[in-house]
């Protein structure tokens, strides 16, 4: 039983001003209804004027997409009421789209490489958000702020063959809008997602309301089992659209009131056509993840995997460019598996790193100043005080302060020795053969000296002194 | 020069929905004229209805492009002129603030739906007004009220401001007693706007000019024929023959998609409509919905009390013909029509420079009388052609049957306003000589 899954995904286009008007779209810290003007409350009278940013930003992702661009495409009016639909019906695309029949390559389950068509992308406006206010009279705002955003609808074909496949997709999506520079993934609801799920034979569904692409996988797989269970039990999947629960992480039907909807689309004749293939060749489009994936590899000597990670977030990949050159090696081993950790560990963004200082810290590794221990303690140190919002001191100076510069193995013979005096049982366990005794040693040696000693060094001390008869 | 204007009108025919007692002016072109506005055009500060209860009390925050434009001119904007509601009507009796008579003979309608536009003209109140036009709103109050009224190209005047009712159909025009008048305020209106993406940079400037020598006149048989008043018809042929006698010769045309055309326009403009008027639900203006009923239950309250009957009409009209499984039939038809009928003026105006013909099929008919909708519609079919082409045309006042003013139509070629002011001008001179 083949699991099926097909999305709709729209994303917030990271234009300065809003599709039709020239409200700004940055109204993040501000109060509702303040980024408004008659444009986009839809106020009688008032006409759309088409931001060309906007439509730059649609040919950019079509050209990444390897779209073909329509010749002449056009806006349609999508109608029906809803209180945070100023105009009551969205200037969306319908039948003449910006652009078709694209592709995305991603690894499927099994890691080989796979393609997702990308069946059309359009543009069109957001509308506005309903706050409902709980209480004792319950009643609801509206806040326009919203209603014009640009959103860019990406529709794939149902290509994706498991939730995991989805997300996948969704994250190489994600990595290419980043690397164009026309969505801000840091946006609360930048990036909303609608899913079509089948297994294979049976109905169709659709889960709407997916507002983070974590969110996607989550909303899947709940979905994908609902429906196995069904067929296991020999009942049957009913066609329908089902809400996803984020704080529940489960699906409900919308109870085909979604479906009863006739939107009346036709042309907007506010706005003509939109002639803008001959403008694609001209476009010149940035490194895309996987043209930088490949040359990290050839050109840095780095692992696929390291390149993947390096590669997955364009500030990343810049943040390793800028401290690879002196051991792109060593350097990717760090930004990959140690920084990258510690960030997720304190939710602090790579842009709030300082390369310099890392910079400066890979090369106190590689001169072998200090020991990897002592330079996690280091990072530790400087990614706390950037957190803090504290000046982030040199590592140079971290080292002298704290005394973590690498001391050879002779400075430790007396903690060994006293290390070796104090776990006889660790001793007589080495002595009978058992390797694991030793590192048990070299980690109490190490815990003592603040990792400032070689560990493969302070290994072969420990023997040795054992073998010496130490104790 | 600048002041305030004193505009205290005796309104004995209900042209105003409001007026302002005291207006301001500056310098300008219009300096200190008065120009009243039609009341679907955004006058910031001042009530804008389009003569319907569900915009009573919406003051518009903003002035629409043309009203910016005539404020910049020195204009005094003294008042909103009554209108059918939303513009849908030939009588302004769809008003919901009543009907305006017409001031020639009372107990006739002025035609409309920029009724009160012409009747205030035409009773001497303001010198000129602004009307829009959408399947002949300014051209048949003019006719019925014997005054001058430009329709212009599509695209030539900013409909940044002029509340919607059928987009791809309607333009703000000109109205006023002389085409001298007419050609002034179409040269402040007649100026670029970005804020409409459907308009050209093809600003008016042009005085009119009585030399018509050599001007060639399609006179279209489809204008002269059945369900037109033959009285009518007569005085209309007599007016182009005056045209001829000033240089002018006459060639027969063809427009043989105007029997699509009603069809066609009713069925686009109705559609337009139904998108066009679906915002006014209570939300944002008018009276507020009843917070007690669910949002959808209280949008059909509020619409259902205070939209008249014949906007409802057209709304569940154009929505029906939008709708899944009908659109194929309906609308996409009549866009291939109004297609065809373009296409039929653009072959015309390869042999003929302008075409004449009646601007109604009949003189201003009784009050009351027309309450069969059909009936109604059908007064359109001599408008409605140049609207769905999106080509110019002026109604001149030639003369009168049993007392009521005739409007003769003079159509043009895309952006060739100029053309047809010069020979309504000519045709006015020369009558007046």
């Amino acid at each position: 039983m083949k699991t099926i899954v097909g999305l709709e995904i729209h994303v917030q286009l990271a234009t300065a001003t809003k599709l039709f008007c020239g409200c700004s779209t940055d109204y993040r810290d501000d109060g509702p209804n303040t980024h408004c003007c008659p444009i986009c409350l839809g106020l009688p009278g008032s006409l759309p004027r088409l931001n060309r940013k906007a439509v730059e930003y649609g040919l950019l992702v079509a050209k990444a997409l390897d779209m073909r661009v329509l010749e002449e495409s056009d806006f349609a009016r999508k109608n029906y009421f809803y209180p945070d639909l100023a105009k009551a019906y969205q200037i969306t695309q319908s039948d003449r789209p910006l652009a078709v029949e694209g592709t995305v390559e991603i690894e499927d389950d099994e890691g080989h490489e796979k393609i997702v068509r990308i069946t059309r992308v359009h543009l069109e406006e957001d509308p506005g958000r309903l706050v409902h206010v709980a209480g004792a009279s319950k009643y609801s705002l509206v806040d326009y702020n919203r209603s014009g955003i640009p959103l860019l609808e990406i529709v794939t074909e149902p290509d994706m063959r498991s939730p995991q496949e989805a997300r996948r997709f969704l994250n190489k999506l994600r990595t290419i809008l980043e690397y164009l520079g026309v969505f801000d993934g840091e946006r609360e609801g930048a990036l909303r997602v609608d899913a079509n799920i089948s297994i294979e034979g049976s109905a169709r569904v659709e889960v709407k309301n997916i507002s983070s692409y974590k969110g996607v996988e989550k909303a899947l797989t709940f979905e994908a089992t609902r429906q196995r269970n069904l067929l296991r039990r020999g009942q049957t999947v009913a066609r329908e659209t089902r809400h996803f629960m984020e704080g529940r992480g489960i699906t409900t039907s919308a109870r085909g009131k979604e479906e009863a909807h006739d939107y009346r689309y036709f042309p907007d004749p506010d706005l003509g056509p939109i002639r803008v293939a001959d403008r694609v060749a001209a476009i010149d489009l940035p490194e895309l993840p996987t043209a930088r994936k490949n040359r990290f590899m050839a050109q840095y000597g780095i692992s696929l995997n390291h390149a993947r990670t390096l590669t997955g977030d364009p500030r990343l990949a810049d943040f390793y460019e800028y401290v690879a050159p002196a051991d792109p090696i060593l350097a990717a081993t760090w930004a990959a598996d140690i920084l990258l950790g510690e960030l997720n560990y304190r939710d602090m963004s790579i842009a709030a790193v300082p390369a310099d200082r890392i910079r400066e810290l890979l090369a106190l590794l590689r001169a072998e100043t200090i020991t990897d221990a002592a330079g996690v303690q280091v990072l530790r140190e400087m990614l706390d005080a950037c957190a803090a919002g504290r000046p982030c001191e040199k590592p140079a100076d971290i080292v002298k302060r704290e005394g973590l510069a690498r001391a050879t193995g002779d400075d430790f013979v007396a903690i060994v020795q006293a290390v070796i005096a104090s776990n006889p049982q660790a001793v007589e366990d080495y002595r009978a053969g058992k390797k694991g005794a030793l590192n048990f040693i070299v980690g109490q040696v190490m815990k003592e000296t603040r990792g400032r000693a070689d560990p493969r060094e302070l290994g072969r001390i420990v023997s040795e002194c054992i073998e010496k008869g130490g104790v | 020069m600048a002041g305030t204007l004193d505009f205290s009108p005796d309104d004995r025919y209900n042209a105003f929905i409001t007026t302002c007692s005291t207006a301001p002016f500056s310098g300008g072109a219009l300096a200190g004229i008065a120009v009243a506005v039609k009341d679907n055009i955004s006058t910031a500060g001042i009530e804008t209805t389009c003569g319907s209860r569900i915009l009573e009390g919406y003051i518009p925050p903003y002035d629409a492009y043309v009203v910016e434009l005539l404020r910049r001119e020195g204009a005094a904007i003294v008042g909103k002129t009554n209108m059918d509601e939303f513009g849908m009507g030939s009588t302004t009796e769809t008003s919901a603030f009543g009907p305006t008579k017409n001031p020639i003979d009372t107990t006739r309608v002025p035609g409309g739906s920029s009724g009160g536009s012409a009747a205030a003209v035409a009773a001497g109140l303001v010198p000129m007004a602004l009307g829009s036009d959408t399947g002949g709103s300014i051209r048949c109050p003019a006719a019925f009220c014997g005054v001058v009224g430009l329709k212009p190209t599509y695209g030539r005047v900013s409909r940044y401001g002029l509340i919607a009712y059928a987009s791809s159909l309607e333009q703000v025009g000109p109205m006023a007693r002389t085409v001298e008048d007419v050609s002034r305020l179409m040269s402040v209106i007649a100026r670029y706007d970005p804020r409409d993406a459907t308009m050209f940079d093809r600003p008016y400037d042009h005085r009119p000019s009585a030399d018509i020598g050599g001007l060639r006149v399609g006179i279209p048989e489809e204008y002269f024929g059945e369900g037109v008043d033959p009285r009518v018809a007569k005085k209309v042929r007599g007016a182009i023959g005056v045209i001829e006698e000033l240089g002018a010769s006459t060639v027969p045309v063809s427009i043989p998609g105007m029997r699509y055309a009603l069809a066609a326009y009713y069925v686009i403009c109705t559609a337009e409509a139904s998108s066009n008027i679906a915002r006014f639900d209570g939300v944002r203006y008018g009276l507020a919905v009843d917070t007690r009923k669910s949002w959808h239950e209280a949008y059909q309250d509020i619409r259902q009390e205070k939209l008249g009957p014949e906007v409802r009409r057209r709304v569940m009209l154009g929505t029906f013909a939008l709708s899944a499984g009908y659109a194929g039939r309906y609308y996409a038809k009549a866009l291939g029509a109004r297609q065809k009928i373009r296409q039929d003026f653009e072959r015309a105006f390869r042999d003929v420079d302008v075409i004449a013909g009646p601007t109604m099929p009949t003189v201003a008919f009784p009050l009351g009388e027309r309450t069969d909708p059909v009936s109604m519609y059908l007064s359109d079919i001599l408008t409605a052609p140049a609207n769905l082409a999106g080509i110019p045309a002026i109604s001149v006042p030639c003369g009168r049957v049993d007392g009521l003013p005739v409007g003769l139509q003079l159509m043009g070629r895309q952006f060739e306003e100029e053309r047809i002011i010069d020979a309504a001008y000519a045709y006015e001179q020369g009558v007046k000589a």
